[in-house]
Parts: structure tokens; C-alpha cells; sequence
């Protein structure tokens, strides 16, 4: 009986803990978007594959807000990661085709360009005590000058399958984009729930010199965020260049701007302190439907980026109207 | 009667937790200097904002030239003729001497266009009046802070201000400035304007007022003419108070040293800073606002970088890179200002209990929730905070249970010393007693007690020994038996010439 009992209030919990998480207002969002594009396109956009490319097309730049939503706790900005997406692309790619080294080696050379680069950022932004917006703003630049450079501009192409695998293949029936991003969204969860340092990432956005008062290794957890956010560049732009079978370095141009977007429709606060990995999914979901919604309507391409736009604001400002109601 | 320019009348005000001022009558005579001196919290600040429209009275009357008034805001003080010059100063750096007089009355020739010339000229004629002779265009950043008080001075003038308000304005002045400055107030008096000179250095005060008004606890406790007043009677005045308040101190066994400081230096506020902390002990340090005691600490707890010096905890020298090193030697910091130091407001009562302690207490770096819990409700219980439950953010919390949270932070490192800044600024009765009764509790299982203060009655009530800081520098150390009111005041006073 009292076990009975118990199990209710458990479920009745966790039920309440949903319904006020913060990512649920978004996801009712979300949610009402497909059902109107249902009523609206219903076969067009109900089919499988068209769910299963929408899902695809957003996981590249759901995998860049993981990292973003990060920095984005600490208070920070990452305007780097678009660029470091072409260059960890072009440089894996190049690490096959010119170099000649397995995949598995180039792949991890590519991974390991965009720590190195978010590392930087985290040095500038702790060492040197640059504003985030003005040192990712340099790596930015850098990072595209640098695939532009190597790449002399071409497209990197004739890739092994092996390769192509990453954004072309499936695993179990998914496509792996969409399993990476599921699988490092599902780790990124855990590490900032889970672990003391997720903890001090949130802290640290909260107040910043409360924290270094507490004990927490300030300038150490941010040059790790930085340089997480630097690897989950790197990851969505390898994938991204082994499902377009080339590595271009002008791909993901202004990538970066819908890893923000889609942080901060999840509910991080640019001020720090707040924000979820599955906000930051939610609102790249929100952002990756409205996309193929906005297509399936017809809607001419110029008109697309006006009503992102829009949304965002609408987005955001929907989500400040439910925490003050909440205060 | 007639010559009286500003009376105060019955003036009342009360913060959150503070009374503030208790029925303070202050009346100005037009042309005089008037001191007004007290300790910190005694409330000439309060009093100053109050005039100036900062502060709305709770209760009371202010008659100005014989006219009965209230002062909403600070334009309307300022339309009427008061000014006021903080100790930090209210100048725009990057402009020039001329904008920053004019700053917000904007000379115009037409709507928009600005009349430089005139400007100028008016200008130039009241940096005159207060002995700044220096192009009007230089910028202010480029002045010294004597150089720069008396553009405010220019700028009271500019605004035709018949009272002007001097808080503290020769704290930060090397004794040449401080003469140029006393010129200028005697200038000021001579031509009929009101100058009200807040000040720790009595024997300036004896030097440029006419008279002396003496605020203790809120109170006024009299005006007294300079001529027929001794320094004495000044200290006196404003300490002279029965430690009325019972403190739960009880003696406890002091043991060995456990940390001590050698000749720490680190910035202007710290010089040559040297003590031992034993064992059980609380040790108060006593001094003004801004006498280097909080610097002091920052500095021991690896906040802000020691220049030279060393600091040893039970005996063994410590390096300190960060507090995360202080943490681990043993100490804890309850800071000055908890909400923007202490606390992290939008987490929650358990998020912030824990902080400090999930490196020692979380294995492998993973969160335990039972465990952040179970240490939680200990603190909760052990220290009595009020709050609704654990997952309440701490910003709902009131001060005092906000300054709980904070101890409990620190309790559940363990520490072996615990500095704890101002503990009970700004927290009801209640509370203050129930942390000094935690504080007496703690020293008694051994832990070194360091706290600052800024009450005289907290510092003589629950320390053991009683170090006195003015200008960055210990001035003098006074045992439980020897430390009284006066005594410290005297070290103060006489450390300020």
C-alpha cells in the first residue's frame, strides 16, 4: 500500500518537475509548430524521411549549441565555432586525402584542431582577459583565414567511404548525425547535472567572484568550456564534411549565430547562470522545423532568414513572459 | 534666529532590520562651518542623504531659509541650493573641467549648440574662486584627487549653492592639499556660503569649524562650540555609550597558534601587516570603513595577490595562487558583502551550502545528490535557517538566513579558521545573536575565529583580543581586559593625524 502511495507521488514528481522544467514552455512551442505545420502540409511534412532530414539537417548545428550552451552558462559567448566547424572539416579531409593517414587519425586530428582552437579562446578570454566576444571574434576570423589558406579555396573532395560514413551513414536505422548528437547531448546532460564541475560551470555564471571565493577553479573550468565548445565544433563540422563527401571551408558561414539562437530559444540567459543541453536541442529543433516548415509553405528563401528572425524574438520574449509570471 | 539657514527637526528613518536615525535635530546657522563627526553606522550618511533627497524621512520637518520643506529628489536639493561632495567623487573622468562643472546645464546658444566662450569664461571665474588655476579644458583624469575636489567645489559654486556637504574630503589628501583645501572652506564661509565638514581628524575639525554636532547610534547627542571643547570630550561624546547588549561569549581554552601573518603587504591598503590567531580564540579587527581590514583578509585568503609577506597555518608557510589554496589549508571567508560575494542568489539553499565542500566531499567528481542533501539538512538545522525547503533559491531568503547560508557554506569545509567580514551588517537582532552565539559555539571546538568589524559594541563584545587597523596598517592591539570604546577610538584617532 504505502509503496503504492509513494510510486504515485513519484510520478505525480516528476511529472510537476516536466512540466516546470524551464525547457518546457519551449517544447510546447516546439509542439505546436508541427501540429500547425500538420494541419497545414500534412503529408509532406508528417512523412518519415522528411522528419528523419529535418531531425538530420538541425543536428549539425544542435551539436554546435551543446558546446555553446555552455559557454553560454559561464556568461560567456563562443563566436568561433562556424569558423572552427570548416576548418576541423577541411583538415580531417586533407589528413586522408593529401596525407594519406587512416580515417580514424584524421578524424581525431580534426577533433583535435577544434580543442585547440577553444582552448585558445579560453586562454585569451582568462590569461589575457579579453571580453569572449572580442577574442572568439579573432579566433573567428583566424580559424576561417586558416581553411581558407590550406584549402586555397577548393573543396576537398574523393573521400573513402569509410569517411562519408560519419554524415552519411546510420546507425541502427538513425543517421549518425543525428546518434552524435543524441549521444553527446545525452553526455554533455550528465557532466553539467552530474559532476562537481557542472555544477561550478553553472556557478560560475551565477557569480562569477562568488565562486572564485568559494573555491572553485574559475579561469581552469572556463578554459575547459571554451575548449569543449571548440570540440563539438569540430565533431558537427567533421560530420558535416563527411555528408557532403567534401570538406569545404566555407561551410558553416554563420553557423555560429544559430548555435546562439537556438541556446537562447532554450532558455539560457545571456547574462549566465542558466541554460540546458535540452533547451539548446528544443530550440535547434525550433529552429531546424520552421526552416523545412517555412519550405514546404513555399515560402520564398529571402523571407526565411526575416522570419528566424522573428521567432527568436518571439521565442525569448515568450520565455522572459513565463519567469516573470513564475517571480 | 533669523540667521538660520537649515533646520532638521525630529528626523527619523529606518531601513530593513535598522533604525537608522532616532528624532536627530540638526539646525545651520548661514556662514558657518559645522563638523559632524561619529563612528561608522552612527548615521551621518543617512542624515547627508536624507538632505540631499537621496532619502525620504520616515517622520520629521526640514525648514530651509525659515520655510518649511520637503526634498523629493537630488535636482531638488540641488535647485535649492545644497551640494553634496561624496568621498568618491561624482566627476566624469574623460571630460574637461569646464564639462564637468557644466555637466547636465549645458551652456546653449541656440537649442542645441553649446556657448563654449561663455561657458568658459564662467568657468574660469569659478575654478578661480576656489584656487584652481589650471586651463578649464584640462581633463579631469588628469588632475589629482585635491585638484579634482575642488572642481566639485567649482561646481557647487556654479550651481549657486548656499550648503555645501564635505564627506570625508581630506581622507585621501596629503596634508599640503588638506591646507589648500581648508583655505578654500574658509574662503567659502567668508562669503556666506554653509559648509557641513563630515571628518575623522579632529584636530582639522578644531582647526576650520565653528561648531561640532555629534551623532552616535542614530542619535544626536549634542552641538558643541569649538572654542570650549576638548578632544576628550569629542571621543567621549561619540563612544559614550554602556555596553548595554549582552554578548554570548564565554571563555573558551585558547591553544596554539594557528595562523599567523608576517609582515603581509599587498596594494595601498595593506602595509607591513603582521599577527597570530591562536586556537579558540576570536579576534576582533576594529578601524573606520576603508582602514584596510577587509584588504587585509582578501589577501590571506589568496583573493588578491600578496606582494611580500608570509602566511603560516599551523606552522607551515602557505603559497597561495587562489582560494581554491586557502580552502584547502583550512580557512573559510564569510565576505563583507554576501550578495555579491558570498552567495550565488540564483541557486539554491543546498546549491550554495555545498559549494565550497563538493571537491572534498564528491568522489571521482561525480554529484551525489543524497550526500549534498544530507549535508544541507545539517546546516538547515545546525545553524536554524528559515527556508521552505533545500531546492529555495537563496535570493527569497531574508538577510539573515542569507548570511547563514553562508556560514553553513563554510562550516561544511571544516574549517580550521574562519574569517568572517562585517558577519552581521544589515541582519535582525534575532539572527546577529543566534551568529554570535555560532561563533562562541565554534571557537569552543577550537576553531581560530577572525572577525571584522565595524560595531564597536559587536568588537568588544565577542573578541578576545582586539587589533586595531587605520590607513592599511595595524595600529595597535589591545587585549579583552584593556579594549573599551574610548581606547580604540584614541588608537583611530590618533593613528588618522
Amino acid at each position: 500500500m504505502n509503496n503504492q502511495v509513494e510510486k504515485k507521488q513519484d510520478a505525480s514528481g516528476i511529472l510537476r518537475r516536466i512540466t516546470k522544467s524551464n525547457s518546457f514552455g519551449i517544447f510546447i512551442i516546439l509542439l505546436a509548430m508541427c501540429l500547425l505545420l500538420t494541419l497545414a502540409v500534412r503529408d509532406k511534412f508528417l512523412s518519415g524521411s522528411n522528419i528523419v532530414s529535418v531531425i538530420r539537417q538541425f543536428s549539425f548545428y544542435g551539436i554546435l549549441a551543446i558546446g555553446m550552451c555552455m559557454v553560454i552558462i559561464t556568461a560567456g559567448i563562443d563566436l568561433s565555432v562556424g569558423s572552427v566547424f570548416a576548418l576541423a572539416g577541411v583538415l580531417a579531409c586533407i589528413a586522408i586525402t593529401k596525407w594519406n593517414l587512416p580515417v580514424f587519425v584524421s578524424v581525431l586530428i580534426g577533433m583535435a584542431v577544434g580543442l585547440v582552437v577553444g582552448y585558445f579562446n579560453g586562454f585569451c578570454v582568462t590569461i589575457l582577459k579579453l571580453p569572449p566576444m572580442i577574442a572568439t571574434l579573432g579566433t573567428m576570423s583566424i580559424a576561417r583565414g586558416v581553411a581558407y589558406t590550406v584549402t586555397g579555396g577548393y573543396p576537398i573532395g574523393s573521400l573513402p567511404d569509410s569517411f562519408k560514413f560519419l554524415g552519411l551513414g546510420y546507425i541502427a536505422g538513425i543517421p549518425t548525425p543525428i546518434v552524435l548528437m543524441v549521444v553527446l547531448a545525452v553526455l554533455a546532460t550528465l557532466f553539467l547535472q552530474k559532476t562537481v564541475i557542472g555544477r561550478w560551470i553553472y556557478a560560475i555564471g551565477g557569480n562569477e567572484e562568488g565562486a572564485r571565493l568559494s573555491g572553485v577553479p574559475v579561469n581552469q573550468i572556463k578554459r575547459l568550456v571554451y575548449a569543449l565548445s571548440g570540440l563539438m565544433a569540430a565533431i558537427s563540422g567533421i560530420a558535416m564534411a563527411a555528408r557532403l563527401g567534401v570538406g569545404q571551408s566555407t561551410s558553416g558561414l554563420s553557423y555560429e549565430m544559430d548555435a546562439i539562437a537556438a541556446t537562447v530559444i532554450g532558455g539560457a540567459s545571456l547574462s549566465g547562470g542558466s541554460g540546458s543541453i535540452l533547451g539548446a536541442i528544443i530550440g535547434a529543433a525550433i529552429m531546424g522545423v520552421l526552416r523545412n516548415g517555412l519550405v514546404l509553405l513555399d515560402v520564398s528563401a529571402y523571407w526565411q532568414q526575416t522570419v528566424i528572425g522573428i521567432v527568436i524574438i518571439l521565442a525569448v520574449t515568450l520565455d522572459n513572459l513565463r519567469h516573470l509570471k513564475k517571480k | 534666529m533669523e540667521q538660520e539657514l537649515l533646520v532638521m527637526k525630529n528626523i527619523n528613518k529606518s531601513f530593513p532590520g535598522v533604525r537608522a536615525l532616532k528624532d536627530v535635530s540638526l539646525s545651520l546657522q548661514r556662514g558657518e562651518v559645522r563638523a559632524l563627526i561619529g563612528e561608522n553606522g552612527a548615521g551621518k550618511s543617512t542624515l547627508m542623504k536624507i538632505l540631499s533627497g537621496v532619502y525620504q524621512a520616515d517622520s520629521g520637518q526640514i525648514f530651509w531659509e525659515g520655510k518649511e520643506t520637503k526634498i523629493h529628489s537630488t535636482t531638488e536639493a540641488a535647485d535649492m541650493g545644497i551640494s553634496i561632495i561624496y568621498q568618491e567623487l561624482n566627476l566624469m573622468p574623460n571630460m574637461s573641467i569646464l564639462e564637468n562643472i557644466f555637466l547636465g546645464r549645458e551652456y546653449k546658444k541656440a537649442r542645441f549648440l553649446m556657448d563654449f566662450k561663455k561657458a568658459a569664461q564662467e568657468a574660469r571665474g569659478y575654478a578661480d574662486m576656489v584656487g584652481l588655476n589650471l586651463d578649464v579644458h584640462t581633463l579631469v583624469q588628469d588632475l589629482s584627487i585635491a585638484q579634482r575636489q575642488m572642481v566639485e567645489v567649482a561646481k557647487a559654486l556654479s550651481m549657486h549653492a548656499k550648503l555645501i556637504v564635505m564627506d570625508e574630503p581630506t581622507s585621501s589628501l596629503t596634508d599640503r592639499e588638506t591646507e589648500i583645501l581648508l583655505n578654500v572652506v574658509r574662503k567659502l564661509r567668508d562669503s556666506g556660503v554653509t559648509v557641513v565638514f563630515i571628518s575623522h581628524r579632529l584636530s582639522e575639525l578644531f582647526e576650520i569649524a565653528d561648531r561640532i554636532s555629534v551623532l552616535r547610534d542614530g542619535e544626536s547627542v549634542g552641538t558643541v562650540e569649538v572654542k570650549d571643547c576638548s578632544e576628550e570630550r569629542l571621543i567621549a561624546m561619540m563612544v559614550g555609550r554602556s555596553l548595554e547588549d549582552i554578548y554570548p561569549k564565554f571563555d573558551t581554552k585558547i591553544g596554539e597558534v594557528v595562523l599567523e601573518a608576517r609582515h603581509l603587504q599587498a596594494g595601498a591598503m595593506v602595509q607591513d601587516v603582521s599577527f597570530q590567531l591562536r586556537k579558540g580564540e576570536i579576534l576582533g579587527f576594529a578601524g573606520l570603513v576603508g582602514a584596510g581590514r577587509s584588504e587585509v583578509m582578501r589577501a590571506i585568503f589568496g583573493v588578491d595577490r600578496l606582494e611580500s609577506g608570509e602566511i603560516y597555518v599551523d606552522g607551515q608557510r602557505l603559497t597561495l595562487r587562489s582560494p581554491a589554496d586557502a580552502i584547502r589549508a583550512g580557512l573559510g571567508l564569510v565576505p563583507e558583502d554576501r550578495k555579491l560575494l558570498g552567495l550565488i542568489l540564483d541557486m539554491s539553499v543546498r546549491e550554495n551550502v555545498t559549494l565550497a565542500c563538493l571537491r572534498e566531499e564528491m568522489q571521482k567528481g561525480v554529484l551525489k545528490e543524497s550526500r549534498e542533501e544530507e549535508i544541507t539538512q545539517q546546516y538547515i538545522e545546525q545553524l536554524g535557517i528559515k527556508t521552505p525547503g533545500q531546492e529555495q533559491k537563496v535570493l527569497n531568503l531574508s538577510g539573515g538566513n542569507q548570511q547563514k547560508v553562508v556560514i553553513g557554506k563554510w562550516l561544511a569545509t571544516h574549517p580550521k579558521i574562519l574569517i568572517l567580514d562585517e558577519p552581521t551588517r544589515g541582519i535582525d537582532v534575532g539572527a546577529k545573536k543566534e551568529i554570535h552565539e555560532l561563533m562562541s559555539r565554534l571557537a569552543a571546538t577550537g576553531v581560530g575565529i577572525i572577525m571584522i568589524s565595524s560595531e564597536m559594541p559587536e568588537v568588544l563584545g565577542m573578541s578576545d583580543r582586539v587589533i586595531v587597523m587605520h590607513g592599511g596598517r595595524i595600529c595597535g592591539e589591545l587585549s579583552r581586559e584593556e579594549a573599551n570604546q574610548e581606547h580604540i577610538m584614541g588608537l583611530i584617532l590618533e593613528a588618522a593625524e
